[in-house]
């Protein structure tokens, strides 16, 4: 540090405008303009280009190529995705799986999120309290511990079945049954509401509560209120909490190889798309595939995306639209 | 109305606001009996795990209280050797990625961030656009080329593909927090110390750096727990056992002993959320702050 700081005016001083300075005295200057802010951009710039931009291209040539790891990649051209999308069954398997939990999980649990982050919104007492309970599983429901613990609730002699075996139930070895095992996946995603109650809770608060005051007066019903106020004015948080968890629920793959065992059985029934790259990349070696795949995946969130964003526009207000 | 005295319409009022009060007092009291019950449910399969691990193989299928009719200790000690290697290592393992996966993000984010929050260079719009581009970049898209590469550097079977990364500020989530961190400190502390000769390093390490510990706790700390939690990543790099973490011997656990010792994997499930629910009881504030942050300042 101290030796910066003594260089510091050395540069400052004026250079002596001789012609043979003149090219060395501008790239000083563009040094003394950029150098800095390069310098401390140094280690992203090298992540940016070999860790994500380099690969992300290799990625994009990979998907073309059959490439087992071991010999050379060779160029297919297409093949790759024409067999993904006319031929491999398991593709389809893994898209309808991935967008059935996408489809169930993420409605769900953005409707569970508002609705307590409405009744913690109302001055109650302990807010904190309650927050940081409910907020807890999705702090820890990414682990495998939890995965493992789900496993078992959902087991033939699992929690779930001993509760119903009180009421007098006999129930399923729900994470065996091919019926069944996604939704307790499902459940597991819905269970890990935090985060999003979190934001929503925030962006409540950011309502101005003249408005309900306002609005009450008028003799509107809370039902109205919801539907004219909260609605509107949350609408960019619910928008964002939207493309958040769709996105992260497209990328899950922790809790399923847990539950399924890595297989994302029973018969395929939790094969996650994220899985099965998996296993086509790490146990089958068919990484030209396996690229091909992941760049799909890409695809797919991308248009989700655009399409979230594009119609955004007609249902999300936005508050600095109005100035 | 009119005939009423005041003294008894006075009266009257506060014998209706009583009635409010008492209306609303009942109606808090049912939200939160509601509100405890809730979480109460919702935290049930976490305190029923810590309970179970407790109780004898037997009575884990039997019984669905949370306080365990018989007390064993057994499944922790059985627990921490089940594996040919203890779990003393892979907890050590863990650790160490955890805690250099910490450092990496903290120092390597904030340089980034600062260069874009506080310099001026060339093209400085065109990567920051790059860097947010990669904040939508499912980590699939690079999984096999990254594999590739570090597979022909010889860095498979060691944690360096777990580490380096994170040195090269590759979480752009971090350094999003952060920009937007650092704009909001006043710029005038910058103009004041440049006018006394500082340069930027010292200005980022003198002021923003002291300025900023809020934010860096909070990536901090994130850190810590993604890369705690994290399952993928360790499962492609680390094959050999002495280098598992806790999440991939957790899965060794449950494929070595066909499931059939939850006691022991519920002890060792139990001990392997500790850090990430100790993070949380001290740093509860922070940790729901940067949550309610990430969306609130996009």
């Amino acid at each position: 540090m101290r030796s910066t700081a003594t260089a510091a005016p050395a540069t400052r001083q004026p250079l002596p405008a001789s012609k043979g300075y003149r090219l060395t005295e501008g790239m000083r200057r563009a040094w003394k303009r950029n150098g800095a802010g390069y310098m401390f951009l140094l280690p992203w710039l090298v992540g940016f280009f070999f860790l994500t931009l380099g690969p992300t291209l290799a990625s994009l040539w990979l998907s073309f190529t059959n490439f087992d790891l071991l010999t050379t990649p060779a160029w297919i051209g297409l093949e790759n995705y024409v067999y993904m999308f006319t031929i491999d069954q398991r593709f389809r398997t893994a898209l309808s799986v991935t967008f059935t939990y996408v489809l169930w999980s993420v409605p769900f649990k953005l409707a569970v999120a508002l609705a307590l982050a409405m009744i913690l919104d109302k001055g109650i007492r302990g807010v904190t309290f309650y927050r940081a309970l409910f907020y807890l599983p999705s702090l820890l429901g990414a682990s495998v511990a939890v995965a493992v613990l789900w496993r078992q609730i959902f087991g033939r002699e699992g929690m779930v079945n001993q509760l119903l075996w009180l009421l007098g139930f006999q129930g399923e070895a729900w994470v065996n049954h091919p019926d069944y095992a996604l939704y307790t996946l499902v459940l597991l995603a819905i269970w890990q509401f935090g985060s999003p109650m979190v934001i929503f809770l925030a962006g409540l608060r950011q309502i101005p509560t003249d408005l309900y005051e306002a609005a009450s007066m008028d003799g509107a019903s809370k039902t109205r209120q919801f539907f004219k106020i909260t609605l509107p004015l949350l609408a960019p948080v619910i928008f964002f909490n939207l493309v958040l968890q769709t996105i992260e629920a497209f990328k899950a793959f922790t809790q399923a190889f847990i539950v399924s065992g890595g297989t994302g059985g029973p018969i395929d029934s939790t094969l996650f798309y994220t899985l099965y790259l998996y296993q086509e990349a790490f146990a089958n070696f068919r990484m030209g595939y396996a690229s091909a795949l992941a760049w799909v995946l890409l695809v797919i969130i991308g248009i989700f995306t655009a399409i979230s964003f594009l119609t955004s526009k007609y249902w999300v207000y936005y508050e600095d639209a109005r100035s | 109305m009119k005939t009423l005295d005041p003294e008894t319409r006075r009266a009257a009022r506060e014998q209706a606001r009583a009635a409010r009060q008492a209306r609303q007092r009942r109606r808090a009291l049912m939200k939160h009996v509601l509100l405890i019950l809730g979480s109460i449910g919702m935290l049930y399969p976490l305190l029923w795990m810590v309970s179970s691990s407790f109780k004898p193989e037997n009575l884990i299928f039997t019984e669905l209280g949370l306080w365990p009719s018989e007390f064993v200790f057994s499944n922790y000690l059985q627990g921490w050797y089940a594996l040919r290697t203890s779990f003393t290592l892979f907890f050590w393992n863990s650790f160490v990625i955890a805690a250099l996966s910490v450092i990496g993000n903290v120092v390597a984010c904030s340089l980034t961030a600062y260069a874009f929050a506080r310099l001026e260079f060339r093209l400085k719009w065109l990567w920051f656009a790059l860097m947010l581009g990669t904040l939508m970049l499912p980590y699939h898209v690079t999984l096999v080329p990254q594999y590739v590469l570090f597979l022909s550097i010889g860095w498979v079977d060691t944690i360096l593909p777990l580490v380096v990364p994170k040195f090269l500020a590759v979480d752009a989530f971090f350094i999003f927090l952060m920009v937007q961190f650092f704009r909001g400190l006043p710029r005038e502390l910058d103009e004041a110390a440049r006018m006394d000769g500082c340069g930027p390093w010292r200005i980022y390490w003198r002021i923003i750096m002291p300025l900023s510990t809020p934010v860096l706790a909070t990536a901090a700390i994130f850190s810590f727990i993604w890369t705690w939690d994290d399952f993928l990543g360790p499962l492609i790099y680390l094959n050999d056992l002495q280098s598992y973490t806790v999440p991939l011997a957790l899965r060794a656990f449950v494929d070595s002993t066909g499931l059939s010792a939850w006691g022991q994997l519920f002890a060792m499930s139990t001990l392997s959320l500790v850090p990430v629910f100790l993070f949380f009881l001290f740093f509860q504030r922070l940790i729901i702050h940067g949550v309610a942050m990430s969306a609130m300042k996009r």
